[in-house]
């Protein structure tokens, strides 16, 4: 019945449309076609999307969420970057959680966001992305959609092949994307060779809390490790990496780093390092690193300097790592769900490259060695190939799964996803993409469960697709549908900053843990007034801190009397609705800083230094009910001399 | 007339503020027309706005329907409420006089324990169609009555510190 009503609903759209554009272009079109792709991606209003996608920034440093199939944009979830609206990395709570061994980093670069898993399945606990720049890794809680840890990685730089889980969520990883000398030291660029070292960090996750520590790092040889995947099903234990620059060149990359026939893909038997370490092996090595969590009962973040970090030499651990040879710089390194295929996407390749994990285990078994790299095995390409899709398109880059058989590949130069089978390795389908796409991103997709409806491909040039806004344009997705033999493209959707790469799941794996508010009786904030009897101001030498309510419509104080200029004022600001969808927020004329945007039941706390005489007022500036505009108050602001006592009010008394 | 044109602007934006941000989203659109009608037999009731109303049989719409008090109130219970009314109902209810919102002194001799129950359970109800809730919204400056999300049993905590208020 439902599902009439909204066939109904969109045969009305569709024909709104029609009969809004009556030119004889239109008629032209291929109705039949474009009616069901409209179809396919309506979701009425009122109704709700089927999927999460939770779509990176790239250079914004942030994370959205989109719902698909509609495409529509319910949430930026800040993540490396401060944001004004949310008061993240401006407000006193959040300013630790961007804490790094440089000091305070405003802003990062996020990419490869990846859904905590169980079994090889999509749990929808905790979603993990990597900034690239600082090398970090964030996890953000899926029940309040909030960062809430930043773990900096030291001994690393441009953090790419990051942020893949296992299978078990037993560990984040994250891989570097530049070598450097480890440890950082003063030296000459070009004795780069040799000398300079690419980590790969094992970052364990609490299985309660998700609380990340760095495990162990393996020092890798000096090439570029661009991105990795985790083994599944049988190849659970094992973790692989594409490399390029195995040149090890320094200068001129786009040149110099392209010389190898084949580059490689490491793959790591994580396992057995987590054995090592666990019998004692490894060294420990002085390093500097931020730890910076958020405490949900606090509403306060801390960061912790860390001090040291066990580093793994690979050479150490007999059969713990080798390098399978793949053709050419690849970027993708992606398994299929049942962890035999392994996919290297060799970017300046012809063909696509697939190595069988089964033939790897029985070349390592038989110790069939090609050489080595600085004491790593490297096995013969013929002995571990399983299989190559020949000429599929120009520049692939990335390959994902539906779990019915079949992968799905991006090409960036020719533009284009194509849909070929596992094991036969023949084309089935292409489609033009617009234009210019990078990866690729099926819900599910990089686990043991795809779920195979829709593809989402996130694109790097848009020209043509929307009105122009100027010299910037907007940044996009498309959305096909993958149920089919042949894909269907549905959907173009703008997105924010460049979305380099996204994880998505069933809504309805998430979407009943969602948090509606925060319970003032769990608030432990250390500055929280949880009624009007517990708001007041204090006086700490030329420290004040106003303890302060908010609920429909007023501030509590609203007057305050008695500071002074040169006085730092923090307000400490609690909002006590316990409704859903009911926060308040704050701003002060002249506050060197954001608004607060406080949810039900949670504190915030900004600083206001005034520099003026005078009686300032500050509001609330998100519209909260019918007397919003009455929710405002004032500060006298006397002069530093001045011997005004502090008072407070709400109300004539 | 001014003002009564003020308090109009007032009910009707807070009604679909309320509406909108409700999550009584299947009664929606029959709310919606409803509130039409209410603003016509409302408009009589304006001028009643000073008078305090008492009706103890009325008892508001919400999940409550009849409540029994024991003969002697139930001090730690009463304790209890007293504990959760300052930090749930404060900010806009002082104990003894008029603030945000009315004093709770006397209140069990103006409304039936029912209707208490039901305005702290389901204000967003109520004050669209309870008469009793409307006239309030209209006397307290269009300050709804929030829903702070308190179980039965907390509700009837606060209304045995009620008894208490006299």
């Amino acid at each position: 019945m439902k599902k009439t009503i909204n066939i109904l609903v969109a045969l009305v759209i569709v024909a709104g449309l029609f009969s809004c554009n009556n030119s004889e272009s239109t008629s032209n079109n291929q109705g039949a076609l474009s009616s069901s792709a409209a179809e396919k991606v309506y979701v009425a209003p009122g109704e709700l999307d089927e999927y999460y996608a939770f779509i990176s920034g790239g250079f914004s440093g942030q994370l959205a969420v989109y719902g698909l199939p509609s495409g529509r944009l319910f949430k930026v979830i800040p993540v490396f970057s401060q944001d004004a609206e949310k008061a993240w990395g401006y407000n006193e709570e959040t300013k630790p959680m961007l804490n790094t061994s440089h000091g305070f980093i405003p802003w990062d670069d996020s990419h490869h966001p990846d859904i905590s898993q169980t079994n090889g399945e999509l749990d929808g606990r905790w979603i993990f992305i990597n900034g690239n720049n600082t090398p970090r890794i964030a996890k953000i809680d899926l029940t309040t959609f909030e960062t809430t840890e930043i773990i900096e990685v030291p001994n690393s730089a441009g953090n790419h092949s990051s942020s893949f889980v296992t299978e078990n969520t037993e560990y984040v990883v994250a891989g570097t994307r530049f070598s450097i000398p480890i440890p950082q030291r003063d030296m000459p660029i070009n004795e780069y060779k040799g000398n300079f070292k690419g980590a790969l960090t094992f970052i364990s996750v609490d299985p309660e809390e998700g609380h990340m520590d760095i495990k162990f790092q393996i020092i890798m040889p000096g090439f570029n490790y661009d991105l990795s995947h985790p083994g599944r099903g049988k190849s659970h234990g094992w973790f692989f990496f594409t490399t390029y620059n195995t040149e090890e060149a320094h200068t001129l990359m786009e040149v110099n780093s392209s010389q190898n026939d084949k580059d490689f893909i490491a793959a790591i038997n994580w396992k057995k390092i987590e054995e090592y370490v666990n019998n004692g092996g490894g060294t420990k090595m002085p390093a500097n690193y931020a730890h910076n969590v958020y405490d949900e009962s606090t509403h306060t973040a801390t960061s912790t300097m860390k001090k040291e970090v066990l580093v793994v030499n690979p050479s150490e651990v007999p059969g713990a790592v080798y390098l399978l040879p793949t053709p050419k710089s690849p970027h993708g390194c992606d398994v299929d769900p049942s962890g035999e295929y392994i996919v290297g996407n060799g970017k300046l390749s012809a063909n696509l490259t697939i190595h069988s994990f089964t033939k790897m285990l029985d070349a390592i078994e038989n110790e069939k060695f090609a050489g080595d790299a600085y004491g790593i095995p490297i096995l013969n390409f013929e002995d571990v190939l399983a299989g190559v899709v020949e000429q599929p398109g120009l520049g692939p880059l990335h390959t994902e799964f539906d779990g019915k058989g079949n992968a799905y590949t991006t090409f960036f130069i020719s533009s284009e996803v194509v849909k070929w089978k596992l094991g036969t390795w023949e084309v089935i389908d292409r489609k033009p993409t617009y234009y210019s796409v990078g990866h690729l991103m099926i819900p599910g997709g990089n686990s043991r469960k795809p779920f195979g409806k829709y593809v989402v491909a996130m694109n790097k040039i848009t020209k043509d697709r929307y009105l122009p806004t100027g010299p910037e344009v907007t940044q996009s997705a498309q959305l096909y549908d993958i149920t089919g033999e042949k894909m269907e493209l549905l959907l173009d959707f703008p997105t924010i900053g460049e979305p380099h790469y996204a994880a998505g799941i069933p809504a309805d794996i998430v979407a009943k843990n969602s948090k509606k508010l925060y319970k003032l009786e769990e608030n432990m904030h250390p500055y929280a007034a949880k009624n009007d009897d517990e708001t007041r101001v204090e006086r700490n030498g030329k420290e004040v801190h106003i303890y302060m309510t908010m609920i429909r419509s007023h501030f509590s104080p609203d007057n305050i009397e008695g500071v002074k200029v040169g006085d730092k004022v923090y307000f400490h600001v609690t909002n006590l609705e316990q409704d859903y969808d009911v926060p308040h927020g704050v701003s002060m004329i002249g506050a060197n800083t954001s608004e607060l945007l406080i949810m039900p039941g949670q504190t915030e706390t900004f600083v206001w230094e005034p520099k003026q005489v005078g009686v300032w007022p500050f509001y609330c500036t998100d519209f909260c009910s019918a007397l919003h505009q009455e929710m405002q108050g004032y500060v006298r602001v006397s002069p530093a001399s001045s011997n005004i006592e502090l008072k407070w009010s709400l109300g004539e008394d | 007339m001014k003002t009564i044109l003020k308090v109009w602007t007032l009910l009707l934006i807070s009604s679909f503020v309320l509406i909108s941000c409700g999550e009584n989203d299947k009664k929606k659109e029959p709310e919606k027309i409803k509130i039409k009608t209410h603003k016509k037999v409302e408009s009589k009731k304006i001028d009643k706005k000073n008078k305090i109303i008492v009706d103890l049989n009325n008892k508001g719409i919400g999940p409550v329907t009849s409540i029994t008090f024991e003969p002697t109130i139930n001090t730690s219970l009463a304790a209890k409420g007293e504990k959760l009314y300052k930090v749930k109902c404060s900010a806009c209810h002082k104990p003894t006089k008029k603030f945000i919102g009315p004093a709770p002194t006397g209140v069990l001799k103006r409304r039936s324990p029912e209707w208490v129950m039901n305005m702290i359970l389901n204000p967003e109800e109520m004050i669209i169609k309870d008469p009793i809730a409307k006239q309030l919204l209209i006397d307290y400056n269009g300050s709804p009555m929030e829903n702070q999300n308190l179980t039965e049993q907390e509700a009837r905590s606060i209304l045995e510190y009620f008894r208490t208020l006299k």
